[in-house]
């Protein structure tokens, strides 16, 4: 019998990673990394606390003899600072990109973000996967995350050894997920922006790791949007998960960016605010076509979990 | 006076009758009632409702020709645009919802500052309004969708009542589209609503302040005014162009068939304008 591949999976201590690692396990050798903590993930897994950017990192390599990386890890706007989130997610995933090159890693899966593309009121809808990556534009508070993005696909190219898939997930929600649009479904009450409902994809958890799964074991490198092909307002979602709407005042800008300052909300952070107000709706299909892939839960299966929070 | 009031608001919000015409038309819509553009079927039904009252009571709205839009597949519905307010695109909306020769739900391009007015914004796209980026009406005609462009802009809209029945420059952006996604154009002429909101000067060093495209004086009142919309024959175009004066010549072509059906409407009010005098003199 052909021994167990082995991977690595980082970012292990979100719900996301755990469900992936929950599915893998069976099939490959998993090591777990989390730059937060040593996250316990059972016998099978081994488990590593680790800073990308720290020369002990290599050492996981040199024990290890990786097939394949999930790079789920990432430091989110609400967490540190900008300049210690931009050393972490970008310089540090550089630093993961070339420890696999140096230790022979062939399949490398990248998690960005629908965000790269930026709230504009310009935007059309369904944006497909060479729309311009804007949100730079609008906040540097994302700018380490179309900084991670451009790295990934200048890797892409450049070391086609590693066989870089890229995934720009939608909204990702259900149980255990803390991104700030599904922590709003899960609230009592929720900030809106007054006179501003933006059209919004979400997916759920279950459906995002089949999703990474399916394109990891795949391995048809590229990068791919990936969101049903089903809509709702975001005021209705709010209140489809029993959420009670605040509306915060939506003009002046500058009115709505000092509440959001004055609130400090991690819900409602002001360099997202562009995000409360204009849709960000991305077209789904290259990676549905790619990997046959159709979400099996649908937005009421995700309303109904959070209804059933409150 | 309040009995009219109640009367209408009455009419208006019970009305069962725009549900036959929802069953009718084909549903593109997700699992809660949208598609990729904000379009919503819950809030399209209400506001139905309201302009099945501007269009049959207060525009009473005449059509010739509905029998020119296709009942399916891609097409360009391409009006002029005049009355300030966007009620000339919502009554040509509301004539292709109830076209007795085959129902369908439009989509309309707007301004692309419109998603930036809080509630207006969302109305309006949840009533299928879409901003005019190409990408959007290419995708849209891609899923075989209906699509009113308004090729004049704010420059027909926002004109001054002196102008009145005078097409404005017309934007060329609708023929590529067409030409390119092989779509039918479908010419409208619109005679009715150049009265009924009355510009008299546009502010423009104010309108500029306030970045606004435009800010015109108008007499802060709707006159009641008989509409009639001529749907002209299709036009088709090859895509065969080498350059950008060959699709100028296009776009006059569709401008002089948009021109000779306002010449049509023109002459038909008048005769209905005789015939409601001598009706009256009898009376």
């Amino acid at each position: 019998m052909e021994p167990k591949k082995k991977i690595l999976v980082t970012g292990a201590a979100g719900a996301l990673a755990k469900k992936v690692i929950d599915k893998l396990k069976k099939d490959y050798k998993i090591v777990a990394v989390d730059f937060r903590t040593k996250v316990d993930l059972g016998i099978p897994v081994e488990s590593y606390k680790v800073d990308f950017n720290k020369r002990l990192f290599e050492d996981i390599f040199r024990e290890h003899d990786f097939d394949g990386i999930i790079h789920l890890g990432r430091i989110s706007a609400q967490e540190l600072n900008r300049f210690t989130r931009y050393n972490a997610n970008v310089i540090g995933t550089r630093k993961l990109f070339d420890l696999a090159r140096k230790y022979n890693v062939s399949k490398t899966l990248v998690m960005s973000t629908y965000f790269v593309y930026g709230a504009s009121p310009y935007n059309p809808s369904l944006l497909d996967e060479t729309t311009p990556l804007k949100a730079s534009e609008l906040t540097m508070d994302l700018v380490d995350s179309v900084e991670l993005e451009n790295l990934s696909t200048i890797y892409l190219y450049k070391h086609p050894e590693l066989n870089i898939t890229v995934l720009r997930p939608c909204n990702i929600a259900g149980p255990g997920v803390r991104n700030t649009f599904s922590m709003l479904l899960s609230e009592k009450r929720s900030p809106v922006l007054w006179g501003f409902s933006p059209l919004m994809q979400f997916i759920h958890i279950d459906d995002m790791r089949d999703a990474i799964c399916t394109a990891f074991e795949k391995n048809i490198p590229g990068v791919y949007n990936v969101a049903p092909d089903d809509y709702i307002g975001f005021q209705d979602a709010i209140k489809a998960s029993g959420s009670r709407p605040i509306q915060i005042p939506s003009i002046p800008p500058s009115l709505t960016e000092a509440i959001a300052k004055f609130l400090n909300w991690k819900s409602f952070p002001v360099y997202l605010i562009n995000y409360f107000k204009y849709p960000v709706i991305i077209d789904g299909s290259l990676f549905s076509k790619t990997f046959n892939f159709k979400p099996k839960k649908t937005l009421d299966d995700i309303f109904t979990y959070y209804r059933s929070l409150k | 006076m309040a009995t009219k009031k109640q009367n209408i608001i009455s009419k208006i919000f019970n009305d069962k009758s725009i549900q036959d015409y929802v069953n009718v038309f084909p549903n593109r819509v997700g699992s809660q009632g949208f598609d990729a553009w904000g379009f919503n079927i819950k809030n399209m039904k209400n506001n139905m409702r309201l302009t099945k009252y501007l269009y049959e009571d207060f525009y009473k709205v005449e059509t010739v020709g509905l029998e020119n839009v296709p009942k399916e597949g891609r097409c360009l519905i391409i009006p002029n645009h005049s009355g300030q307010l966007p009620f000339d695109g919502l009554l040509v909306g509301y004539s292709l919802l109830t076209n007795p020769n085959g129902a369908r739900a439009p989509k309309a391009m707007v301004e692309r500052f419109l998603p930036t007015v809080p509630f207006i914004g969302n109305w309006l796209s949840s009533v299928g309004a879409v901003i005019g980026d190409p990408i959007n009406c290419e995708r849209m005609l891609d899923n075989e969708e209906a699509i009113i462009v308004f090729p004049e802009g704010v420059r027909g809209s926002n004109k001054l009542y002196k102008q009145r029945y005078q097409l404005q420059r017309f934007g060329s952006g609708f023929v590529h589209l067409a030409m390119n996604n092989n779509a039918p154009i479908i010419p409208v002429g619109i005679v009715g609503m150049e009265e009924t909101i009355r510009s008299y000067a546009d502010l423009k060093p104010l309108a500029k302040l306030l970045g606004m495209p435009v800010l015109p004086l108008v007499v802060p009142f709707i006159f009641p005014s008989k509409v009639f919309i001529y749907f002209g024959k299709p036009i088709y175009f090859n895509n065969d162009v080498h350059k950008e004066s060959d699709i100028k010549e296009r776009v006059d072509i569709v401008k002089a068939a948009i021109d000779d059906l306002l010449k049509q409407g023109l002459a038909r009010r008048e005769e209905y304008q005789r015939a409601q005098k001598e009706k009256n003199k009898k009376v």
